[in-house]
């Protein structure tokens, strides 16, 4: 039996997916995001569940999904490195009938039809528009998301588009008209995030004996996010916010 | 059918007092939304305007002032009044608003340390009286309490108990008054004190006392109304009669008892069916109804009654509970019971402000009406200021005509009284299966038979079965304590007033309580899984705990431990069900803790769970601070686990909060998700919920600049404070509680 490699379980996920939803983190990422706030989250950890003692834990907040399409989220770390046992975790729930979102940036093992069958909401991180913006900020290829977002596209599952906004990185009007480009190449989006950059993963860099990448980057305004969000739609994007 | 009833749909109720079946045939369900409400009218603004600011001199000076003329009696005070014209329900206390009550019954030590406090001396009639001639309630518990009771509650093992104060938690079935007036419910006192006849043993003796007081304390209510120009011997004739006839009753209550909870019942079916009724007819319309509820509601929020400042600092914020039940389903055909005047009294906390006082509970079912959810959340959101308690858990036990007393006490509306009994401090009690019974804070000798451990690394099963039997030897402490209170209590300072508003043959329950739960599972948690070193003193005894590795921690939804927390809870109400109660009372227990907490770990050595020393529980029957870290629903799963009907009848208390962004984006998506949060809670057997929507910056704000949050309301344990009105120490522990929020 393939076991897993979780990093911990969120009982009460509100902001990644539709409705109330257990967010389970999988261990494991190839991308060192500048911004990222689950650094210890990077290497791949023990295998601790099996797909059954994970889908038991999932089905106990099973009472909490029924309303607003509630369910699972799987983030990370990047989920898509355990695709394997993803895919034996998400035959079981959909026995049970839960909503399944992935949290991912794209960056996996290549394959990933079988697995995209089984999920309802692809929630995918655009890291940056252009690739060698993509590498300084994430050190990694741009190439093997675009892959993904192919197999994304045929699967025709539903998107919702999340893009951390940094200051002095995203918040220009050249990138979002950029970023409304590059959405054109992905079909079936409901829903477009911005996220404000915030530095509350500082402290687990401290813990981890990291230096942290942007140390001197204050957070980005949650009130300029959303004006600029609203910029996006309107002027970029050509539709109205949700 | 009486003149009064015109229009009524005729049942049971009208040749019976049967108030359950009168609102069951008359009520009518709304299942809309709230745009139908009504802001206040100039009347409601000139009276609220008025106690706002004596409300603000009282809060300056903690007592307004204070009757020490008169003895509490129901009718011992002249009438009074806020703003006689502008008044349209009538009614105080005393001759003066928040002009408090001296009650000696419960005790005259109390009354003595009360007014002292605040520099007042009481007249020297009343004084000799009840140094003299009348003995007090406080007076007969030590006359008869064992040593072993006065140990156990000098160390703290049991605390709170009402042997100095009113018990309360009684609550009077104030809506016979409306419905029937008067005269016939003293009728039928009469016929029942008639048929109360027989070999004269005891009991029987004690229950023809009773009726008799019950029919003088109706005739009372009566002579009281007449002060205030109203004739209340006949049924209310109209809305606005029925809201003061029911008033009236509640206002008796208030003063003839001092009980630490007054609670107000279950009125918004039953009065919504007299606005209904005056709607139709054109005698009221819409803003004369909230007019009318905004007044009555401003009259239960300056129910006073005179406390030590021990006693404020303990409970905080002068509470005194005057809890409004509201919605529910009823129990055949799994109706809506939630009306228009459901939404009307939740409006006060808008109309007048977040207050609280009374205590909104919302009786919670999955059935409610989506309207009525959604509204609760947005006001759950927006003051802080209800609390939810599950219908469904509790319908099947209570039938769909019960109240909640406090904060989480169930009972059948004039059919059930309780006999209140505070709380145990099990974490206490493990303690001393290890120290042989000693008190850990007070060196002294508490529970004898024990030995005092010496192991080096404490072992589950050792510490576990030790355990077990403290517990035993606890409950037969607790049991002889309640029985010897609740005797004295009936004796000297019997409630005639809110009995007489009871059925003759009342069901009585004996509520037992627990404190620090989530401490005592956590401890033998760390027992089972990790490995405990205790750090003894040179008496042996176990002042402070060395843990090495990690344990599961309840409030997880973690089996392991939440399945000690149930079994600790099954023990102790077995062993408490095992002992004969006073006039055959039926034992329940409460995970209830109030504010008490803070005091409750003050009291307590350092546990094995690696709490220090003094530091304050989780309250009720919460996970405790911070340790609850795989998020909110997990927290929730652990104490849903906890058995209602099963073992905690009386009552399971979580009191919950969350950081509003964590909640979800925008106030829609905000109401949505604690909508589906209450359903998903519920809907596992989970008993009680209150919620807090609050971030902790602004909490520690509010700590640093109480003037710029004077309306400031939270949840805590069962109750709504205004949170200028805790200590320091209760402030510093409100914001140490676990906020959900996610990143």
């Amino acid at each position: 039996m393939k076991k897993g490699s979780i990093d911990s379980i969120e009982s009460f996920g509100l902001v990644d997916g539709p409705g109330i939803r257990t967010v389970v983190f999988l261990s494991g990422c190839k991308l060192r995001c500048k911004y990222c706030h689950n650094p210890e989250m990077w290497k791949m950890g023990e295998a601790n569940y099996t797909a059954e003692e994970l889908v038991k834990k999932i089905l106990r907040n099973k009472p909490y999904f029924r309303r607003n399409q509630g369910g699972v989220t799987f983030s990370g770390g990047e989920p898509l490195l355990q695709s394997e046992f993803l895919i034996e975790v998400c035959k079981l729930l959909k026995k049970e009938g839960i909503h399944i979102a992935l949290d991912t940036a794209g960056v996996g093992n290549g394959d990933y039809e079988e697995l995209l069958s089984y999920i309802d909401l692809v929630l995918l991180d655009i890291k940056h528009v252009t690739k060698e913006q993509y590498k300084d900020l994430t050190g990694f290829e741009m190439d093997p998301s675009l892959k993904f977002i192919e197999s994304l596209n045929k699967s025709g599952t539903s998107v919702w588009i999340r893009q951390v906004i940094v200051p002095g990185m995203m918040d220009q009007d050249s990138y979002l008209e950029q970023l409304a480009q590059v959405l054109q190449s992905i079909k079936n989006i409901e829903r477009v995030e911005f996220l404000p950059y915030h530095t509350m993963g500082k402290e687990k860099y401290k813990k981890l004996g990291i230096s942290y990448p942007l140390e001197d980057l204050e957070e980005m305004d949650t009130e300029k996010c959303k004006e600029l969000y609203q910029r996006f739609m309107r002027k970029y994007y050509g539709k109205e916010s949700n | 059918m009486k003149e009064e009833w015109k229009n009524f749909k005729e049942g049971s109720w009208c040749s019976e007092i049967n108030v359950s079946n009168f609102i069951k045939e008359n009520y009518q369900g709304y299942e809309g939304d709230e745009s139908f409400l009504e802001k206040t009218t100039g009347k409601t603004e000139k009276v609220w305007s008025k106690c706002s600011d004596l409300l603000k001199e009282e809060l300056k000076k903690h007592v307004l002032d204070i009757d020490t003329d008169h003895m509490s009696g129901i009718n011992a005070y002249e009438a009074g009044y806020i703003d006689k014209d502008n008044e349209v329900i009538v009614g105080l206390q005393t001759d003066a608003p928040l002009k408090r009550i001296v009650n000696p019954y419960g005790g005259i030590r109390m009354v003595y340390q009360e007014l002292d406090a605040y520099g007042y001396k009481l007249n020297p009639t009343v004084d000799k009286y009840f140094n003299e001639f009348r003995k007090t309630h406080n007076q007969g518990v030590f006359d008869a309490y064992t040593k072993d009771i006065r140990v156990a509650r000098h160390v703290g093992l049991l605390t709170g108990l009402p042997d100095a104060y009113g018990r309360g938690r009684i609550i009077g079935d104030y809506r016979r008054i409306a419905l029937y007036g008067i005269d016939y419910l003293m009728e039928q006192k009469k016929k029942d004190w008639d048929q109360l006849t027989g070999p004269m043993n005891e009991e029987l003796i004690h229950l023809r006392e009773d009726v008799s007081m019950q029919y003088r304390a109706l005739e009372e209510i009566k002579k009281m109304a007449e002060k205030y120009g109203y004739d209340i011997s006949k049924p209310a004739k109209n809305a606005k009669e029925a809201v003061q006839w029911l008033y009236f009753g509640y206002l008796a209550a208030i003063k003839e008892n001092n009980g630490a909870a007054m609670s107000l019942g279950r009125v918004d079916a039953f009065l919504d069916i007299y606005f209904e009724r005056d709607l139709k007819e054109g005698i009221l319309d819409e803003k004369g109804v909230q007019e009318l509820i905004d007044q009555f509601v401003i009259k239960l929020r300056i129910a006073r009654h005179l406390r030590t400042p021990d006693y404020d600092e303990l409970f905080s914020g002068d509470p005194t509970w005057v809890t409004c039940s509201i919605g529910g389903i009823t129990e055949k055909e799994e109706k809506s019971m939630v009306t228009k005047t459901s939404f009307r009294i939740l409006h006060t906390l808008t109309n007048l402000d977040p207050a609280p006082e009374p205590n909104m509970t919302v009786l919670w079912s999955e059935k409610l009406p989506e309207t009525f959810k959604k509204y609760c959340a947005k006001m759950s959101i927006e003051t802080d200021a209800i609390q939810y308690e599950n219908d469904d858990v509790m319908r099947p036990l209570y039938g769909d005509d019960y109240a909640i007393a406090c904060c989480v006490s169930a009972m059948r509306v004039g059919k059930d009284m309780q006999f209140f009994g505070a709380r145990c401090n099990l974490a206490k009690a493990l303690l001393y299966s290890m120290n042989g019974g000693v008190d850990e804070v007070k060196n002294q000798l508490v529970v004898p038979g024990f030995d005092k451990m010496k192991d080096e690394i404490l072992d589950y099963k050792k510490v576990k079965d030790a355990y077990f039997k403290m517990l035993e030897k606890v409950a037969v402490i607790y049991s002889n304590a309640m029985n010897i209170i609740h005797y004295m209590h009936d004796k000297y300072a019997y409630e005639a007033g809110q009995m007489a508003l009871h059925d003759t043959d009342v069901n009585r329950l004996m509520a037992y309580g627990v404190a620090g739960l989530s401490v005592v599972a956590d401890s033998l948690s760390a027992i089972k899984y990790a490995k405990v070193k205790p750090i003894r003193n040179e008496d042996g005894i176990a002042v402070d705990f060395e843990i090495e590795g990690d344990f599961p921690k309840y409030g997880n939804d973690d089996d392991r431990v939440d399945e000690i927390a149930k079994e600790v809870l099954d023990k102790f109400y077995k062993e408490l069900s095992s002992h004969e109660c006073y006039r055959g009372a039926h034992p329940t227990l409460s995970v209830l803790t109030i504010t008490s907490n803070v005091v409750y770990g003050s009291k307590t050595g350092a546990t094995p769970d690696g709490r220090k020393a003094g530091v304050a529980f989780a309250p009720g029957a919460n996970p405790m601070h911070g340790r609850d870290a795989s998020g909110a629903i997990a927290s929730l799963n652990s104490v849903a686990k906890l058995k209602y009907a099963e073992c905690c009848r009386d009552g399971i208390s979580n009191t919950f909060s969350i950081v509003p962004s964590s909640l979800g984006h925008s106030k829609e998506e905000q109401i949505e998700n604690l909508v589906t949060l209450l359903d998903g809670y519920f809907v596992q057997g989970a008993h009680h919920l209150n919620v807090n929507v609050l971030n902790r910056e602004m909490l520690i704000d509010a700590m640093n600049n109480p003037d710029k949050y004077p309306l400031l309301t939270i949840r805590v344990s069962g109750y709504a404070v205004r949170f200028n009105r805790l200590t320091r120490k209760q402030q510093e522990e409100v914001i140490s509680r676990t906020f959900h929020e996610k990143l």
